[in-house]
């Protein structure tokens, strides 16, 4: 991979269920080390992007690139092996498994025990490979700091911890990209400043390069480096967070065309 | 509850990762697995055969429930072709023994193997298929099994059945009671902790988050297909083994043993027992091996002067039976690996178990 060649580059990406365009002519690129978010209103396809990155839908025309190669028709389970993570919308831990289980998950394709070795755990080496494994995890419980729930069911867990018990998963795939949908939603302040903290901090220190979707403008200007704007299904506007909160085509997209007028008008016929 | 169960005992510590992941949760539950595993050594000097045949009976059967609990407990897919998998072990080590000369002490195994090569084969169209379809296809699966039973004499003998040759090592015949029984303990104590092991590492957990979502186990990079289909094939590898076991017990297979109602009834032993708990299999095996004698006892001790009262009360212990399962899933859905998990946690903060 060469110096200047982005690690994504989505290239005219149509998406559509039956007559619905969730997206269309959607291209982008993003550099190793970047903090990306996409933002947009609710149904703009965001999601949908992400799902196309993830391998959860295949678009209907158009490329995906990662580290150069295309993963256009790659199942998701195998473009968690080339280093893409994610986490969703709507929790999606495995309720009934301990944390410190789910997060071992995460480490499912760095693991090389089967159902063989793992039967005979002492003698095949498997405890061994899975002490190994541990301790990896072990960082990222620390980082995280959820050492303190790593034996408790996930599904038991309140909605800000679950949401970082999602990360810390995601995060043990040890990907070079990872995908963060509304990684804040539902958060108080104080969590919404701790989870900001720990996506810098896996930005900068862990050298992941992020996809966020995040509906927080005040973290999303404050730590992305770029920002894509979407509205039904089409990219209106992408670049620093400064030049995109100045766009006009982004207000009119948050805050509908003309909308000072109208309600002059309005009050015109008030009056 | 879930949260006072994963606190660990009053005056545990752990300073290692290793401390941290052993098989029994403490100490004290190893040392308690040893010695009854140790006193199960003696049970044959000191039970008769009536005894004897019922623990060998849960062996059997705990080891086929352990393999169904893999599949729909663990992994989240309905099975009801199970009874024809036992059926399958036992039918295809007999015949391995009874054909290739080779020792019934390799028959079993190889037809554990064999019996996971066919489970595999029903998982192909297993792995793409949920819910109550998965259920028609097993149904499925169980039906053909069975017919394949019934016609292929070559294999089974037919409607005259197969014979069994005795379980030996070194030329010592075990086909007394007495002699078998430790035969299936060390089957059951191999399978149990391959089993729990299974379960801690790594694609024990992949099966798991299959059943909890599968669409996030597809980004964790688990392979959804492979998983469901691999669940079968264990399954079916530990469904094998009880059945061996079983033929070999009873010295002759028949095609009538391995119906559709067994099936359900290991689907009974692992509801009750506890989805998604090794040990669970074999206290759910134990409570359905038990209850009918405990009814049998029952229907003994109140009818045993008149021949009518002990006719009506045979149909009252069928039913005792279907209400005692009814009752278990109302008032227990969870389980026994449950209760005794509530169990556990009440002693461990007695007398403050708030």
């Amino acid at each position: 991979m060469s110096e200047n060649q982005p690690l994504l580059q989505v290239d005219n990406i149509f998406l559509s269920f039956g007559g619905v365009h969730a997206l269309r002519e959607v291209s982008f690129e993003v550099r190793t080390g970047e903090l990306f978010s996409i933002i947009g209103p609710n149904g703009a396809g965001k999601t949908s992007m992400l799902n196309c990155i993830s391998g959860r839908y295949q678009p209907n025309k158009g490329q995906i690139s990662f580290k150069g190669n295309s993963i256009i028709g790659l199942k998701p389970n195998d473009r968690c092996k080339l280093g893409i993570g994610r986490t969703f919308q709507n929790l999606a831990l495995f309720n009934h498994m301990s944390v410190l289980d789910n997060i071992l998950v995460g480490r499912h394709h760095l693991l090389k025990n089967n159902f063989l070795s793992g039967s005979l755990y002492w003698l095949s080496g498997a405890r061994k490979e899975e002490l190994v494994h541990r301790r990896e995890v072990e960082d990222i419980i620390d980082f995280l700091e959820i050492a303190h729930i790593r034996k408790e069911i996930a599904g038991t867990l309140s909605y800000g911890l679950r949401k970082r018990v999602e990360l810390a998963r995601a995060v043990a795939l040890r990907p070079d990209l990872i995908l963060l949908d509304e990684p804040m939603a539902g958060m108080n302040l104080e969590e919404k400043e701790d989870m900001a903290r720990y996506i810098i901090d896996l930005n900068e220190e862990w050298g992941m390069t992020i996809i966020m979707i995040e509906h927080d403008m005040g973290v999303v200007m404050d730590i992305s480096h770029r920002v894509m704007v979407l509205d039904f299904g089409r990219k209106i506007c992408a670049g620093l967070p400064d030049e995109v909160m100045e766009n006009e085509q982004v207000k009119s997209a948050y805050l509908g065309v003309g909308f000072d007028d109208e309600v002059q008008q309005a009050d015109e016929e008030v009056v | 509850m879930a949260s006072a169960h994963s606190r660990m005992r009053c005056g545990e510590f752990r300073t290692t990762y290793q401390a941290d992941m052993t098989i029994f949760p403490t100490p004290l539950a190893r040392r308690v697995a040893v010695v009854s595993v140790l006193l199960l050594l003696l049970a044959p000097l000191c039970l008769d055969a009536y005894y004897l045949n019922l623990l060998i009976q849960i062996g059997y059967y705990g080891i086929a429930a352990l393999g169904l609990n893999i599949v729909v407990g663990f992994t989240g897919q309905i099975s009801l072709g199970h009874a024809a998998f036992f059926g399958l072990g036992a039918f295809a080590s007999a015949w391995i023994s009874n054909n290739s000369g080779i020792p019934v002490f390799f028959a079993i195994p190889l037809a554990g193997l064999l019996t996971m090569a066919v489970g595999l084969m029903v998982g192909i169209p297993a792995g793409r298929i949920k819910g109550l379809y998965l259920a028609i296809a097993t149904l499925a699966s169980q039906y053909i099994l069975e017919d394949f039973f019934a016609r292929a004499e070559w294999f089974t003998g037919g409607s005259a059945g197969a014979m069994a040759s005795p379980f030996s090592i070194y030329g010592y015949e075990m086909n007394s009671d007495k002699s078998f029984f430790f035969v299936v303990l060390f089957y059951v104590v191999v399978m149990f902790i391959a089993g729990a092991n299974l379960m801690r590492s790594r694609d024990g957990r992949a099966f798991i988050a299959v059943r909890d979502h599968y669409l996030s186990a597809e980004i964790m990079g688990i392979n959804l297909n492979k998983y469901r289909i691999l669940s079968f094939g264990i399954s079916s590898f530990y469904a094998g083994i009880g059945g061996a076991l079983f033929g070999h017990y009873l010295g002759f297979v028949s095609a009538e043993g391995f119906t559709l109602i067994l099936s359900i009834q290991f689907l009974g032993m692992v509801i009750i027992g506890g989805l998604g708990s090794v040990m669970g299999s074999m206290l759910g095996t134990i409570f359905m091996v038990l209850l009918p004698e405990v009814m049998e006892f029952g229907v003994h001790l109140v009818g045993s002067e008149s021949t009518a009262l002990t006719q009506a009360l045979a149909y009252i212990k069928e039913m005792a039976i279907g209400l005692a399962i009814i009752l278990f899933l109302i008032f227990e859905p969870d389980g026994l690996a449950h209760r005794w998990r509530m169990i556990k946690n009440y002693w461990k903060l007695y007398p403050f178990s708030y």
